[in-house]
């Protein structure tokens, strides 16, 4: 493990450049992200999206930022000031941990940590406080029904998150992402493991909290939930951390099951951002295709059948592993 | 526990099928216009608001000013104002004023009309920038469809011309009284004459 490749991140010039990388990254792909979704929606509705600024759009996202940028901080009289203002920083810092071990190909990874699995879902869960703190802190009723909704909801569904990715973790018996994707050379783990990978989408969209789960932040019952009180830069952080977050699910997804980097004639990052991508598309496709489930729907959903069957694929996987 | 599973299979094959009317909608043609760049073709029946029908034999109008239109309409936006010109046998519409701002496009100005001189346009883009904007001149109008189907424009009558053509009916109306006058005197002095 040690003795593979450990490009970037042996010097203090390594990391600054991966530190770099990583912020372009975040704020490129949000931006991509933004735009990418309003198009997804659109032609789903048969609509052409946004058209006027640049080639179809591309750069309405940007013109969007700058005016997100501009707009002022307002702190509202009674929320709980220290809180508040951390929040939006909370949120933000997992994200770009996150990425410290995402294999993006061969050679062009952070630092590849053998706890890489355990790093990624432990910051994730970062996640929560911070639109706990956000929703706490507002002192608004819409923040704090978001934000327990929230906390309520990532609890439940990390649970068959963790397990399902534990039964790949057994097949490759590695908590390393590149090991992992080592050990998709002769066929990617979706085929052998379908019911986890859709258990894993599933878990994946309620973590980012995306439609059909977005109760956190349901627009047409709670305003926008947790960040309700946050304007201009502030909120465009939560907006950033969230799209970020659904690259992140999509990257593990793609480490998991889709054979990370490795494809035929075109280069490893290439293949895996054209995966990532895919899996962000279909998570797109979930938003504007199902509606938003109930809440003693979702909680039910996540104890009653995702968390039985997760438990029931990695005994079945222990026990063909054992008997192979 | 096999309506359990059986649940799950259902649910899941549900959502299947939902996904596929997405992606099939994903990909069909887009229906949305870029507003201000692209026109459509509205359909033959499109009800927008009227206009002057052009005579296919005399190529244009047929208003004769009855104002019917302007009685019936429920919030009185048409102003009709006609003259009968010298060596015409009807009244002619001489100015044709439609408030479009009030308009609620019901229609009863096109029933009523005695000569179908209305009829619904096709025309869809009526925004404006003002609420003078939106006062449709109807004479001008068609002229206008009148230019681009080929026709000589029917000209607007002057204010000069629709007074001598006031005048004029005003002297053709006195002479007729002048004459019925003299007619009636004339029938009555012969039995005068008789008495001398």
């Amino acid at each position: 493990m040690e003795a593979m490749a450990q490009p970037a991140a042996v010097s203090i010039l390594g990391m600054i450049a991966g530190l770099l990388g990583v912020i372009v990254l975040v704020s490129v792909n949000a931006l991509f992200l933004i735009w990418m979704e309003r198009k997804v929606s659109a032609h789903m509705q048969l609509r052409p999206g946004p058209m006027e600024v640049g080639w179809h759009g591309a750069i309405q996202t940007i013109a969007d930022a700058l005016k997100l940028m501009g707009k002022e901080l307002i702190t509202p009289k009674d929320v709980d000031r220290p809180v508040y203002l951390l929040a939006p920083i909370v949120v933000f810092l997992p994200v770009l941990l996150s990425f410290l071990v995402i294999p993006f190909s061969q050679s062009l990874v952070i630092r590849d940590m053998n706890v890489g699995v355990l790093l990624i879902l432990a910051f994730a869960s970062l996640t929560v406080l911070a639109i706990l703190m956000a929703g706490w802190a507002s002192n608004n009723k819409y923040s704090i029904f978001g934000a327990i909704r929230s906390v309520a909801q990532n609890i439940a569904y990390e649970i068959p998150l963790l397990i399902t990715l534990m039964s790949i973790i057994l097949m490759v018996g590695s908590f390393s992402l590149a090991d992992i994707v080592e050990a998709q050379s002769a066929y990617w783990f979706v085929f052998v493991q379908p019911l986890a990978f859709i258990l894993y989408i599933t878990c994946a969209t309620a973590e980012t909290n995306r439609a059909p789960f977005d109760l956190p932040e349901a627009e047409s019952e709670l305003v926008a939930g947790f960040h309700t009180e946050y304007s201009g830069m502030r909120f465009a952080l939560f907006f950033l951390a969230e799209y970020t977050n659904m690259f992140i699910v999509a990257a593990i997804a793609t480490v998991f099951f889709l054979g990370g980097w490795r494809g035929p004639f075109l280069p490893g990052i290439v293949w895996f951002l054209i995966k990532v991508y895919f899996i962000i598309f279909v998570l797109m496709w979930f938003r504007w295709t199902f509606p938003r489930v109930r809440f003693d729907q979702l909680i039910t959903f996540a104890w009653k059948i995702l968390i039985p069957l997760a438990f029931a694929n990695l005994i079945i996987t222990a026990f063909i592993l054992k008997l192979r | 526990m096999v309506s359990y599973f059986k649940e799950i299979l259902v649910g899941f094959y549900s959502l299947l099928a939902g996904m596929a009317v997405t992606i099939r909608y994903f990909v069909k043609p887009i229906v949305t216009v870029q507003y201000p760049r692209e026109k459509i073709e509205m359909t033959p029946r499109y009800r927008g608001y009227p206009q002057l029908t052009i005579d296919p034999e005399t190529k244009t109008h047929r208003c004769i000013a009855c104002e019917m239109c302007a009685r019936i309409c429920p919030s009185q936006l048409i102003t009709v104002e006609g003259t009968k010109f010298p060596g015409e046998k009807q009244k002619r519409a001489t100015k044709y004023i439609h408030e479009h701002q009030y308009c609620s496009l019901c229609g009863l100005c096109v029933e009523v009309c005695p000569t179908t001189a209305l009829e619904f346009s096709q025309v869809y883009r009526l925004a404006g920038y003002s609420r003078e904007d939106c006062v449709i001149d109807h004479l001008i109008v068609l002229q206008k469809r009148q230019r681009l189907a080929g026709f000589v424009a029917t000209p607007v009558p002057t204010a000069e011309e629709i007074e001598a053509a006031k005048a004029a009916e005003a002297a053709a109306k006195a002479a007729k009284e002048k004459e019925a006058k003299a007619k009636a005197e004339a029938k009555g002095k012969p039995e005068g004459e008789v008495k001398e």
